[in-house]
C-alpha cells in the first residue's frame, strides 16, 4: 500500500468525553528515529498506546507493518524473573533452544551485563534495569521500539549514559524508534525527527529534522541549535537568527 | 540483599532470657510462693513431658493436631486462593461477595464451635471445619487485595510478549501476588494453630488441646504445663517453616525495597 512502517491517519481519541488527540496524522519510515515531545498530559503516551495497539482510537486509521514492542518508564521488568529470564521472554517465539541461548548471550553482551544473568531486577541499579528492559524489547526480530519516557526515572548522568548506549545499540541492531519524552535534550540528541505537540487535544505543532549520525554529543552545535529551536517553539527561549536546522511549522 | 549477621551478643541474649525465666520459675516454685497444686515446679513439668513421650501420648496428640491443622489449612488454601484470584479479577463478583466474606472474616471462628459439634460430632471433622473457617476468609481477602494491586504494567508487558490465559496466570499473576500471599499464609497458619487447640478442648478425644483439657480434668497441672510448652514450641516451628518460603529467590523482591 505504501512504504510507511507505521502510520496514523487522521486519528482522534477521547477518554470519557475528554478529547485527548484531535485529527492526528503521522507517517514513520523504516529505520527512522522519531521523538514526540510536548507538555505533560498532552496525549503523548496515548499516541504511543495507539501505535502499539493497546488503545483503539475513537476514529481514524492505524497502520503498522511489523512487530512493535514497548519500553516502559520503569519497573516494566518482572521482578520475579532473573535478568536472563526477563530477556528470554523477548525470545519466546524462537523455537530452537540453542539459538535462543545464543541470542540471549549476545544481548547480555550488548547491554554489558554478562555475569548478571542470574541477578534479579531489585539487585540492579536503575540504569542496569533499563538496559535489561531495552535488551528484552530488542530481543528477537522486533522492528519497532515504542519508548515511553524510558529514562525519566534515572538520574541525569545515567540518563546521558543511557542515551549513548541506546544510540550504540541501535547502530548494532537497527530499529525504528518512536520515543515519547518531555526531555527536549533527549529528543534533540537522539531523534532524526522531533515532533512537538500542542496542549491537549494533541495536534502536531511543529516538526524538527536533525540530520546527524548517532551517537551525538549533547554539546554538538546542531544538537544545541535543535534544543534552542524546540525551546523557542515552546515559548521557553527567545528566538535567535543564527541557528541551523529546518523547522516545519504546521499551518 | 541485607543479610545482617547476628552478633554473638544477639545470639546469646535470647538464651540468657530463657534461662533467667526458668530460674525465676524454679525459684518461685521452690519458695512455695503459690500452692504446689496451682503452680508446678519445672522438674515436675519435665517429668511430665518424659512421661507423655514414654506412654506415646505426646506423639499421638501431636500427630492428631498436626493432621487437623494441615487438612483444614490446605483446604482453605486450595479453595481460598482460586476464589481470591477470581474476585480480584472481576469487579462485579468482588462487589457481590466481598461484604459477606468480610463478615465471616470478622466473625470469630470459635463462634462456630457449637455448629461444628452439631454438624460433625466429635473427632477430626469439627476441628478441620473450624480451622478451615479460621483460615479461608483471611486467605481470600489477602489474595483479592494482592491481585487488585498488581501493577498494570505487568499485564501490558505480558500482552506485549504474548503471554495469555494459563501462561498469564502461572507466569504473571501468581508470581506477582506470591509475596503477599506468603505473608498471609504465615499469619493464617498461626491462627489455625490457635484454633485447633480450642477445637480439641471442646470437640476432641485426642490432640494437644484435648491433652491439656484432660490434664486439667485430672488435676495434672504438670501435664497441663508440658502440653502448653509443646503447643507453643510447635507454633514457633510452623512459623519458621513458612518463613522459609520468603527465602525463595523469586519472591525476595516482595520483601526488599
Amino acid at each position: 500500500m505504501n512504504d510507511k512502517l507505521l502510520c496514523l491517519d487522521d486519528i482522534s481519541h477521547s477518554f470519557g468525553g475528554v478529547e485527548v488527540v484531535r485529527r492526528f496524522s503521522l507517517d514513520i519510515e523504516p529505520g527512522e528515529f522519531v521523538a514526540i515531545v510536548g507538555p505533560s498530559g498532552c496525549g503523548k503516551t496515548t499516541i504511543l498506546n495507539i501505535l502499539s495497539g493497546f488503545v483503539r482510537p475513537t476514529s481514524g486509521r492505524v497502520g503498522c507493518e511489523g512487530r512493535a514492542r514497548m519500553v516502559y518508564q520503569h519497573d516494566g521488568l518482572f521482578p520475579w524473573l532473573t535478568v536472563a529470564e526477563n530477556i528470554a521472554l523477548g525470545l519466546r517465539h524462537i523455537g530452537d533452544a540453542g539459538e535462543r541461548n545464543r541470542q540471549a548471550e549476545d544481548l547480555l553482551t550488548l547491554i554489558r551485563l554478562r555475569g548478571f544473568e542470574d541477578h534479579y531486577p531489585h539487585q540492579l541499579s536503575g540504569g542496569m534495569r533499563q538496559r535489561v528492559e531495552l535488551a528484552r524489547a530488542l530481543a528477537g526480530d522486533t522492528d519497532i521500539l515504542l519508548m515511553d519516557e524510558p529514562f525519566s526515572a534515572l538520574d541525569y548522568l545515567t540518563r546521558l549514559r543511557m542515551r549513548r548506549e541506546l544510540a550504540l545499540m541501535l547502530e548494532e541492531s537497527p530499529r525504528t524508534v518512536v520515543l515519547v519524552t518531555h526531555d527536549i535534550e533527549e529528543a534533540a540528541q537522539l531523534a532524526d525527527r522531533v515532533i512537538v505537540l500542542s496542549d491537549r487535544p494533541a495536534r502536531i505543532r511543529c516538526e524538527l529534522r536533525i540530520d546527524l549520525p548517532r551517537p551525538r554529543d549533547l554539546t554538538h552545535p546542531e544538537v544545541v541549535d535543535g534544543i534552542h529551536r524546540l525551546l523557542s517553539e515552546l515559548g521557553l527561549e527567545e528566538e535567535r537568527s543564527d541557528v541551523r536546522g529546518d523547522l516545519f511549522v504546521d499551518a | 540483599m541485607t543479610e545482617t549477621k547476628r552478633t554473638a551478643g544477639e545470639r546469646v541474649l535470647p538464651v540468657a532470657v530463657m534461662i533467667g525465666a526458668l530460674l525465676l520459675w524454679w525459684g518461685l516454685a521452690a519458695a512455695h510462693v503459690f500452692p504446689e497444686s496451682l503452680f508446678p515446679a519445672p522438674l515436675a513439668v519435665g517429668k511430665g513431658v518424659v512421661e507423655e513421650i514414654v506412654t506415646g501420648r505426646l506423639v499421638n496428640d501431636l500427630v492428631a493436631s498436626l493432621f487437623r491443622v494441615t487438612a483444614g489449612f490446605l483446604l482453605a488454601v486450595v479453595l481460598g486462593i482460586p476464589l481470591g484470584l477470581v474476585l480480584g479479577s472481576y469487579g462485579r463478583a468482588r462487589a457481590a461477595l466481598l461484604p459477606a466474606i468480610n463478615f465471616f472474616r470478622n466473625l470469630s471462628p470459635l463462634a462456630w464451635i457449637p455448629f461444628a459439634i452439631l454438624w460433625f460430632g466429635i473427632g477430626d471433622s469439627p476441628a478441620v471445619f473450624l480451622i478451615f473457617m479460621a483460615s479461608f476468609f483471611p486467605i481470600v481477602l489477602a489474595t483479592v487485595a494482592a491481585v487488585a494491586t498488581i501493577p498494570m504494567v505487568y499485564f501490558r508487558v505480558a500482552h506485549d510478549y504474548g503471554l495469555t490465559g494459563w501462561e498469564m496466570l502461572m507466569r504473571v499473576t501468581l508470581p506477582a501476588i506470591a509475596p503477599q500471599v506468603i505473608t498471609v499464609l504465615r499469619v493464617t497458619a498461626g491462627l489455625a494453630w490457635v484454633v485447633v487447640v480450642a477445637a480439641e478442648m471442646i470437640a476432641g478425644r485426642d490432640g494437644l488441646g484435648f491433652a491439656i483439657w484432660d490434664a486439667r480434668n485430672g488435676l495434672r497441672i504438670d501435664l497441663l504445663v508440658s502440653g502448653m510448652i509443646v503447643i507453643g514450641l510447635i507454633g514457633v516451628v510452623i512459623d519458621r517453616l513458612l518463613f522459609r518460603l520468603t527465602r525463595i529467590p523469586s519472591v525476595r523482591w516482595g520483601y526488599e525495597r
